[in-house]
């Protein structure tokens, strides 16, 4: 009973309590696209932007506030493969393993950089600091290999590239 | 004050574009030099990316690829007076990767600010609009109907035919949907025209509305093009502010508006009815027509589904007439299509011609051979469930029929060259794994189907029951054919058969890399 006030009476004691409770970010995400539910895809984004991921914990919270079933929004988030269900790394590798880049070497880049981080791709490194995912076309096909860092497209990518982006992201 | 263009596409920033810019700006300042820096659209030419242009008085000069370590030589050889460099290749315009193009969708590639309206009205946007806010909505459809453009998606269904349908029907609310989830690889051309130029997007959609008459519109842009999601984003509410949006467009009695909507990493939403149960905020479940979407879409009205390139091509078709894109072509496949040349290609990018261009000549006059110098051994059209083609069909023209008559596809127009270096069987058990990744999951053939064709292509590389479990993979793609529910798991066979029949001999050994 944090900053609780208490208002001494001769009969009884009155408690106000003005501790801040946690609020789910979720509700006022919800507020914003004015409590949609075809705006569902958009929340999701915005909470797993604003938290690192979609708590278990917010699916009730959006339920609610689009009036759908629990079911439908965990329905809706494990479907799309952008949504990280537990927390993820700090940051985001994704690496294009479609066919353009297939052409010029995704695969053995995507060797590497497990290799090199020590992780598989869906893994994050034990240092919590890069999550390694796979992706299917960034539109940089006419300068594959692509990948993508955090919300960041980035074209040609050898295995040089690669080490010098992950050193880059440690400063 | 000189003007130094330096692009803002994905595929500039993508190789360091912005530190380009910054680089340019620092170095003019140390110079003493007035210069004007404008983010254009990009040209199209990805390997000379970051492709920096300088107005001169004869036209502009191009400059790339342009890394921040050029910068400094490039001020002191004078490049902002257009001088010689090793890295400048002249007036842009003269460029034959340029000037051999028809260039209708993509006029104004590279030279204008792409969110900038008045770049826009002075090199001919919204002259399209203009038309059309004049007209009845049966006299646009007819227009389109006219210049025999086909859905750009990769169907190639009659886009005039669909509207017709749409402006037929009956209701109180009709929609305009945008399909911007652009997921098959080797496809960038829509990208290119949200980031580029994506006021003619707004422009097309917004003479959908009027033509069919439909108040609202989504585009579905993928979550992985962040840059094109903020552009058109940008553009909308640049378009909303200037009327060219909203209530009583331009002081006439029509209105039309529309918001962006982010896809979430699923591919099947690239199949248009899986695509309304995403903007309606479901999962990417596919449906079942019919009902067809142009009578029950989005959220159950009448819905023209476009692709952005068919949305694109509209304000031309438009401006200039349905005669003047009609004139272009070959056969039944009428007008221009952007092809988008990926891959292992030493020129690649985007080339916009009419269709009966061959595979050879974008690959080779375009394209300049593969990346690495070595021959090309195998070129897939269409996106990852297009078919496989040898070196020895480069001389197919690029025609909806042709293809078709050659168990292949035209698609979405884009081409992966792939060199001698390609294991066939991998790319054809990938093309199974990454339907099995990506089935929605509705029907069987395309869910299931896809995993056993994962096991049965590994069962052949290891040489178990080879000839027994060619049978059965044949057997499977036909049941996958037959049985699926959209495209997904029924032209999945397409690169796996097509691999199978032309590459044999890559299916007797183990695969060169390890599977995962």
């Amino acid at each position: 009973m944090g900053n609780a006030v208490r208002c001494g009476m001769s009969t009884k004691t009155t408690i106000l309590d003005f501790t801040a409770k946690p609020v789910d970010p979720a509700l006022a995400i919800c507020l914003r696209h004015g409590n949609r539910p075809d705006a569902l895809l958009e929340i999701l984004h915005d909470l797993q932007h604003e938290v690192g991921h979609v708590p278990q914990s917010s699916l009730p919270t959006i339920a609610k506030a689009l009036n759908l079933s629990r079911a439908e929004v965990h329905g809706v988030v494990t479907f799309y493969h952008d949504f990280h269900q537990k927390p993820v790394g700090k940051h985001v590798i994704k690496i294009c393993r479609a066919e353009a880049c297939q052409s010029m070497g995704a695969r053995k880049l995507q060797a590497m950089a497990e290799k090199f981080l020590d992780v598989k791709m869906g893994g994050t490194t034990p240092d919590g600091r890069i999550t390694l995912e796979a992706t299917y076309c960034l539109g940089l096909c006419a300068s594959s290999p692509a990948i993508m860092v955090d919300e960041q497209p980035m074209a040609r990518v050898n295995v040089e590239r690669f080490k010098e982006i992950v050193s880059e992201l440690a400063q | 004050m000189i003007k130094i263009y330096v692009p803002r596409d994905s595929a500039a920033l993508a190789v360091g574009a912005d530190a380009v810019a910054k680089a340019i700006a620092a170095e003019a300042i140390k110079n003493n030099i007035s210069v004007q820096i404008i983010r254009n659209s990009s040209r199209g030419m990805a390997w000379l990316e970051t492709f920096v242009e300088v107005e001169t008085a004869q036209g502009r000069v191009g400059y790339g690829p342009v890394t921040t370590g050029d910068v400094q030589r490039l001020f002191a050889a004078k490049f902002h007076e257009g001088a010689k460099h090793q890295l400048s290749h002249g007036l842009v315009e003269q460029l034959p990767y340029l000037k051999n193009q028809e260039r209708l969708t993509f006029a104004r590639a590279g030279l204008t600010d792409p969110i900038s309206l008045s770049d826009y009205r002075a090199h001919g946007g919204y002259d399209g609009l203009e038309k059309a806010l004049k007209l009845k909505g049966a006299e646009i459809v007819a227009e389109v109907t006219a210049s025999g453009l086909r859905g750009r998606g990769g169907a190639g269904f009659p886009t005039g035919i669909k509207w017709k349908t749409v402006h037929d029907a009956k209701a109180d609310q009709k929609y305009i949907c945008c399909n911007a989830d652009e997921g098959d690889s080797g496809t960038f051309a829509d990208r290119m025209v949200m980031e580029g130029d994506p006021f003619m997007l707004i422009e097309g959609m917004t003479i959908a509305g009027i033509a069919v008459g439909a108040t609202k519109g989504y585009v579905y842009i993928r979550s992985e093009y962040p840059h094109a999601i903020a552009t058109m984003k940008e553009a909308v509410e640049i378009a909303q502010a200037a009327n060219w949006l909203g209530n009583n467009i331009q002081g006439t009695e029509h209105s039309f508006d529309l918001e962006v909507r982010r896809g979430a990493g699923a591919y099947i939403c690239g199949e248009e009815t899986a695509m309304l149960e995403s903007i309606e905020g479901k999962r990417g479940m596919v449906r079942a027509k019919p009902p067809i979407p142009a009578l029950q879409g989005l959220f159950g009205k009448p819905t023209v589904i476009n692709n952005v390139l068919s949305l694109a091509a509209i304000p031309f078709i438009l401006a200039k007439g349905g005669a003047a894109y009609q004139n272009f072509g070959m056969g039944r496949s009428r007008g221009t299509l952007p092809f988008q040349l990926a891959g292992n290609i030493k020129h690649g990018g985007l080339v916009e011609k009419a269709f009966g261009v061959t595979l050879g000549q974008l690959i080779n006059d375009f394209g300049g051979g593969t990346f690495t110098g070595q021959p090309v051994r195998a070129v897939q059209v269409g996106g990852p469930l297009g078919s496989y083609l040898t070196a020895q069909q480069l001389d197919l023209p690029m025609d909806y029929e042709t293809f078709a008559a050659n168990t292949a596809m035209v698609g979405h127009g884009g081409v992966v060259v792939f060199d001698d270096s390609v294991d066939m069987a991998e790319q054809a058990r990938f093309a199974m794994e990454f339907c099995a990744i990506e089935s929605c999951g509705k029907c069987t053939p395309c869910r299931i189907g896809s995993t056993r064709g994962v096991e049965t292509i590994d069962k052949i590389v290891a040489g178990d029951n080879r000839n027994g479990n060619i049978a059965l993979l044949e057997d499977l793609c036909q049941t996958m054919t037959d049985g699926s529910l959209c495209a997904m798991g029924g032209l999945t066979p397409m690169p796996v058969l097509s691999a199978l029949k032309n590459f044999p001999e890559d299916f007797t050994t183990p695969y060169s890399v390890a599977a995962e």
